[in-house]
């Protein structure tokens, strides 16, 4: 027996008034170990404009590469200060800026260890149903054998890549919805 | 870390393609290059988890969060979330957000020449039971104009967001009522290409659910993605 699944629509003009609720930008709460980080970047679309009206959703590991989840053997999540989950809007420019801490390695395919990395899932309007993407690190060693990076065509990797900004500390990428820059996103 | 047991991926036909030109929108928002097929691994398997403490005491009731009572007909809004196996899919936060009766989002970019209520804002939570049951009391959103094509009307609708158990089963929809005669002329509706995967949209009326004096109901049931029957370590493409 299989359920129909029900079809996705957009988040429409007025996601704002939804998603504001929820918002978290300040992944990790003062406390959880790790390597504090800042990532800021801008949403455009495909003229190159920038998109007002976006959101990011990030989940991550800790900083030792677990999940808050009890599929990743975490049983007391209610006890864990670090959820793991973030959401931000974009600005009227289209920027987005987050904070967390960097995430571990985690197990991946075929016993490969994955990058750390970012799951960031994309909504706007003009998205009939929402786009996931991974945001990796700049300068990380595991990047050259992450499973699911090496899926990708060398020439588009680097959009999934952060790059190091003006102090340690900050990251930038963007996300770029449609054209030659395009961002990979994934069938997932 | 042993195999990751992943989930179903869409029947063909039952999800929107990303560009759909008759959402104009779409045309320089949609990715133009191929999707990369992505194995579902741990970080995809998870998600974020929610609970009671993230649920306020009126996030279920619309119109019991301000002073006076919002205008319109009040409705219940109410369903279960499963999986595509049926199963229940407990403690799942689902966010919703509406216009008011009068079809006027409380945004500050929403320039529909409608009133708003200042009893209404429009958003509500809640997290599902045991059993994937939610409920909300709301009032029944009205249809309005929007730019998309000369004389276009959105049918009316709540906007409904949902995290269930993983990454891969999120979902952000719109819930339509029966027998509303601007379905067939809109296109978000119609970008689904499976009738019955679209028809899932449309809440049914709901006599069992009705408050007395009080309310008529609606019942909206939402699938999410159910698990594979066996784990695989590595996925076809």
């Amino acid at each position: 027996m299989s359920l129909l699944t029900t079809p996705s629509q957009t988040v429409g003009p007025y996601l704002r008034i939804g998603f504001l609720p929820l918002l978290i930008d300040a992944i990790a709460p003062a406390g959880v170990p790790g390597e504090r980080i800042i990532i800021r970047g801008r949403m455009s679309d495909g003229d190159g404009k920038p998109v007002n009206d976006g959101v990011l959703e990030i989940w991550q590991a800790d900083a030792q590469g677990k999940y808050a989840h009890p599929e990743d053997g975490q049983k007391t999540i209610a006890a864990n200060p670090f959820r793991g989950f973030g959401r931000v809007l974009t600005d009227g420019g289209g920027a987005f800026r987050f904070t967390t801490i960097k995430p571990g390695p985690v197990a991946g395919p075929d016993g490969k260890q994955q990058a750390p990395h970012l799951v960031v899932t994309v909504f706007m309007r003009g998205m009939l149903r929402h786009l996931i993407t991974r945001m990796y690190f700049p300068g990380e060693a595991l990047n050259e054998t992450d499973p699911v990076l090496q899926r990708v065509p060398v020439d588009r990797r680097a959009t999934l890549v952060a790059t190091a900004g003006s102090e340690k500390s900050i990251v930038e990428w963007n996300v770029v919805s449609q054209g030659p820059a395009e961002t990979v996103f994934f069938d997932f | 870390m042993s195999k990751v047991l992943g989930y179903r991926r869409p029947y063909f036909d039952t999800q929107p393609a990303h560009l759909y030109p008759g959402y104009r929108s779409t045309i320089k928002r949609a990715p133009s290059k191929p999707l990369i097929h992505l194995p579902h691994t741990i970080s995809e398997v998870t998600g974020p988890l929610f609970g009671p403490a993230d649920i306020g005491p009126n996030d279920h009731d619309l119109t019991a969060q301000h002073e006076g009572a919002p205008i319109g007909e009040r409705i219940v809004v109410s369903g279960r979330v499963l999986d595509e196996n049926s199963k229940p899919v407990a403690n799942a936060l689902i966010e919703m957000w509406q216009a008011n009766s009068a079809g006027r989002y409380r945004h500050d970019i929403d320039d529909h020449d409608a009133p708003l209520d200042p009893n209404f804002t429009g958003v509500g939570r809640v997290l599902t039971g045991a059993d994937g049951a939610y409920r909300f009391i709301t009032i029944k959103p009205a249809a309005y104009p929007w730019r998309n094509h000369y004389n276009a009307w959105r049918p009316a609708h709540l906007h409904f967001s949902l995290f269930g158990l993983g990454l891969v089963q999120r979902l952000v929809t719109q819930m339509y009522f029966p027998g509303d005669p601007l379905l067939p002329y809109d296109p978000m509706y119609n970008s689904i290409p499976n009738e019955k995967a679209r028809e899932r949209l449309i809440s049914h009326f709901d006599w069992e659910r009705t408050i007395p004096d009080i309310a008529l109901a609606y019942r909206f049931d939402m699938v999410l993605r159910g698990r594979e029957d066996t784990p695989m370590e590595t996925t076809r493409s």
